[in-house]
C-alpha cells in the first residue's frame, strides 16, 4: 500500500497558538501520509494534538493567535499554505470532516435534507435543487437511515443520536470526498451504535475507496477498522506503523500503557487495572526531552534528549517511534505476566 | 440484621408524566423510565448497572436516593423504608449514602476551594470545624491522591482526572456505607480511567463502602462489580456475576450488548466480524 502515491502528504506540521499564559505548540513536527482507500487511526488522550492536527487540515485553525508551519500536501494543493479560497474549494468537496457530536453539527433550525442539499450546491450550482434532493434520499439510505423520502424533511431533533451521526456522515460523503476526517465519531454513541456506524465506515471504504483518517482514543475502535495506526502525545507522533505491528509488537511505552490500561472483555480480570502514573504534561510548561519521561517507568539517562520518529526494527521500515530503547530491551520490558503493558511505576 | 442486605430496592417505577391541554393539563403519555427495578446490595459489595443512554440508570440512582421521588416500589436502606421521605427526613441518612458525578467538570462549585467543597459535609453534618476540619480534609485529599497542598486552590486549576479525586474525597468525607457512582469515569481519559477504577478500589478495600457502580462501558463494569444488572428500556434484564454476565449471558439484549462491544485486538476482531458478521 505504501509503494502508491499518497493521498495525503503531512511533514513537519506544527501548530503554535499565542495564549494569555504564553505560546502553546498544540501540534509538533508532526509526520504521516494517507493513501488512497486506507484508513489511518491517530491514537491519543485530550490535548495529544489529535484534533487540532484534523482542524489545521481543513484550515479551521487559522486565526492571528495560530501560528501554523510545514506542509500537508493533497494532490498537488498544500493545505497549509494555500489561500482560504482554494481550501474552500477542497473542504466539502475533496475532503470532508466528521464531528464528535452529533448533537451540535447540524443546525437545529433547519430541516437535515435542505441542509445536505445546502452542501452540494454550494459546490455543485450546476445541481438542480431536485437533483440534489434526490441525490440526499439516496445519501441516507446509504447509510441506513430507513425510509429516507420522509425523514430528508426532518429536523435534526427528530433523529436519534445515531440516526444524526449516520445523517452526518452522509453529509460528509454528498459529494464524494476521497478523503473523510472524522473526529471521534462514535465517542457519543451507545456501543450498539457505535457497531452500526463503524460497519458503515468499513463499508464506505471498500465500496467508494475512501481514505479515513480516524480520530479516537477508543484502541478497540482502532482495533476494528484502521490499516495504520499514528499514536500522538504532547503534540508529537511517538509511534507510528500498520494496525498489526502497533498492537502486536508496540515499541513505545505509552503505547504499552494504553493497551495495558484497557478492560477486556475477552481476558480473565486482573486483579489490579494496570495504569499510566500522573498525567500528561501541560504544554505551556513540557519537561526536556521525551514528553513521557516523568510518566515512564523506563527512563533512563538519554531521555532527556528526545529522539526523532525513525525505523528502529530491522524488519520495517515503515514502523516508526520515538524511544531510545533498543528492540530487545522494549520486547523484555513491555512484557507485564505475559501481557503488553507498563510496569507499575516507581515510587 | 447482619445477613440483611445494605440496600434493597424493590419495584422500583419512576415515569414521568406528558402533558398537554389547552386549559386543563391531561396527561396524554408517559414515559416509563424505570419501570419495575429491583436488586439488593450487600454491605460491602458492588453492583453494577449497566445500560445505554436511556434505559432508565440514572434516573434510577436518583430515585434510590430520593433525589426524585419513586412514582411507586420500596427502596429499604439497613432495612428502613425510604422511598417517598422528605428532604428533611432523608437528611440525616445522606450522611451514609452518597454520590459521585459523572462530569467532574460540573460537579463542583467553580467558585469554592477545594477544602471547602471537601470539608462541607463534614461541616454541616457532623459539626466538624476549625483546624480539626482543615486536618480532615487533608487527610482525605491524601487518601484520594491529592496533596495538602490543593486544599486552598479553586477547582479549575485541575485536570479532569484530578477534579474526580476532589468529587471522591468529598463523597467519602462522611464515611458513608454506600456510595453511588454515575459513570464516574467516562469523561475521563483512557489512562487516568484506570487511575481512577482502581482507586475506587482500593479505597472500597480500606473502608468497607458498597458501590452501585453506573456505566454504560461493560469493560468498566465487569473489572469492578461483584454482580451486574443489565438495563434495557426501564428494566433489568439481566443479572448476575459479573463473570457470569458477561460470559454466560442469557438475555438476548445482553448479548447484543457483548457483542457490540470492540475488541482491542485486530486478529480477534477480524475473526468476530467473519464469524458474527449476520448477527448485526
Amino acid at each position: 500500500m505504501s509503494s502508491s502515491q499518497p493521498l495525503l502528504d503531512v511533514r513537519g506540521l506544527t501548530v503554535e497558538f499565542t495564549t494569555e499564559k504564553g505560546v502553546l505548540r498544540a501540534v509538533d513536527g508532526v509526520d504521516f501520509q494517507v493513501h488512497p482507500g486506507e484508513v489511518l487511526a491517530v491514537v491519543g488522550e485530550s490535548g495529544s494534538g489529535k484534533s487540532v492536527t484534523a482542524m489545521t487540515l481543513l484550515g479551521l485553525t487559522r486565526g492571528p493567535n495560530a501560528k501554523i508551519a510545514g506542509s500537508a500536501r493533497f494532490e498537488g494543493t498544500d493545505l497549509v499554505a494555500g489561500g482560504d479560497e482554494e481550501l474552500r474549494e477542497i473542504r466539502g468537496n475533496r475532503i470532508s470532516m466528521v464531528f464528535q457530536d452529533p448533537m451540535t453539527s447540524f443546525n437545529p433550525v433547519y430541516r437535515v435534507g435542505d441542509q445536505i442539499v445546502e452542501a452540494i450546491r454550494a459546490h455543485r450550482p450546476q445541481v438542480s435543487k431536485d437533483e440534489a434532493r434526490a441525490r440526499v434520499v439516496e445519501l441516507l439510505e446509504s447509510v441506513g437511515i430507513g425510509d429516507a423520502e420522509r425523514r430528508v424533511d426532518a429536523y435534526p431533533h427528530e433523529f436519534s443520536g445515531g440516526m444524526r451521526q449516520r445523517a452526518m456522515i452522509a453529509m460528509a460523503l454528498a459529494l464524494d470526498p476521497d478523503l473523510l476526517i472524522a473526529d471521534e465519531p462514535t465517542t457519543a454513541l451507545d456501543v450498539t451504535i457505535q457497531a452500526q456506524v463503524l460497519r458503515l465506515l468499513e463499508r464506505l471504504n471498500r465500496e467508494r475507496g475512501l481514505a479515513t483518517i480516524l480520530i479516537t482514543h477508543d484502541l478497540g475502535v482502532v482495533a476494528e477498522v484502521a490499516d495504520r495506526v499514528a499514536v500522538m502525545y504532547s503534540g508529537k507522533v511517538v509511534e507510528q506503523g500498520t494496525l498489526d505491528e502497533i498492537f502486536y509488537d508496540p515499541q513505545h511505552p505509552y503505547t504499552w500503557g494504553l493497551m495495558g490500561s484497557l478492560t477486556r472483555l475477552d481476558r480473565p480480570r486482573p486483579q489490579r487495572l494496570p495504569q499510566i502514573a500522573g498525567s500528561p504534561p501541560s504544554l505551556l510548561d513540557l519537561p526536556d526531552g521525551c514528553p513521557f519521561r516523568p510518566r515512564c517507568p523506563h527512563e533512563f539517562s538519554k531521555c532527556s534528549i528526545h529522539p526523532d520518529l525513525e525505523a528502529r526494527l530491522p524488519e520495517s521500515r515503515d514502523h516508526r517511534d520515538r524511544c531510545w530503547l533498543t528492540p530487545e530491551e522494549k520486547r523484555q520490558k513491555r512484557d507485564v505476566k505475559g501481557q503488553i503493558g507498563l510496569e507499575a511505576p516507581r515510587s | 440484621m447482619s445477613d440483611r442486605p445494605l440496600l434493597e430496592v424493590d419495584d422500583l417505577v419512576k415515569h414521568f408524566s406528558i402533558k398537554r391541554g389547552t386549559l386543563f393539563d391531561r396527561e396524554v403519555d408517559r414515559v416509563r423510565a424505570v419501570d419495575g427495578v429491583s436488586f439488593q446490595i450487600g454491605a460491602g459489595e458492588t453492583l453494577g448497572l449497566v445500560g445505554e443512554s436511556g434505559s432508565g440508570k440514572s434516573t434510577a440512582c436518583r430515585a434510590v436516593l430520593q433525589l426524585i421521588e419513586p412514582t411507586s416500589g420500596s427502596v429499604r436502606f439497613e432495612g428502613r423504608e425510604i422511598a417517598g421521605l422528605g428532604w428533611r427526613q432523608m437528611r440525616p441518612l445522606r450522611q451514609e449514602m452518597q454520590m459521585i458525578f459523572q462530569d467532574p467538570y460540573n460537579s463542583l462549585n467553580p467558585r469554592k476551594r477545594v477544602g471547602r467543597i471537601v470539608g462541607e459535609p463534614l461541616k454541616r453534618l457532623e459539626g466538624i470545624s476549625g483546624i480539626e476540619l482543615r486536618r480532615q480534609v487533608e487527610e482525605l485529599l491524601e487518601r484520594v491522591g491529592l496533596s495538602p497542598e490543593h486544599y486552598s486552590r479553586f477547582p479549575s486549576e485541575f485536570s479532569g482526572g484530578q477534579r474526580q479525586r476532589i468529587g471522591i474525597a468529598r463523597a467519602l468525607a462522611l464515611k458513608p456505607k454506600l456510595v453511588i457512582c454515575d459513570e464516574p469515569v467516562s469523561a475521563l481519559d483512557v489512562s487516568i480511567q484506570a487511575q481512577i477504577v482502581n482507586l475506587l478500589d482500593d479505597l472500597q478495600d480500606e473502608f468497607g463502602m458498597a458501590y452501585l457502580f453506573v456505566a454504560h462501558d461493560i469493560g468498566v463494569v465487569r473489572h469492578i462489580s461483584d454482580r451486574i444488572a443489565v438495563m434495557n428500556e426501564g428494566k433489568i434484564v439481566e443479572q448476575g456475576t459479573a463473570d457470569q454476565v458477561c460470559e454466560d449471558p442469557r438475555d438476548p439484549y445482553t448479548k447484543k450488548l457483548l457483542a457490540a462491544v470492540p475488541i482491542p485486538d485486530p486478529r480477534e476482531s477480524r475473526e468476530r466480524r467473519e464469524g458474527t458478521g449476520s448477527v448485526r
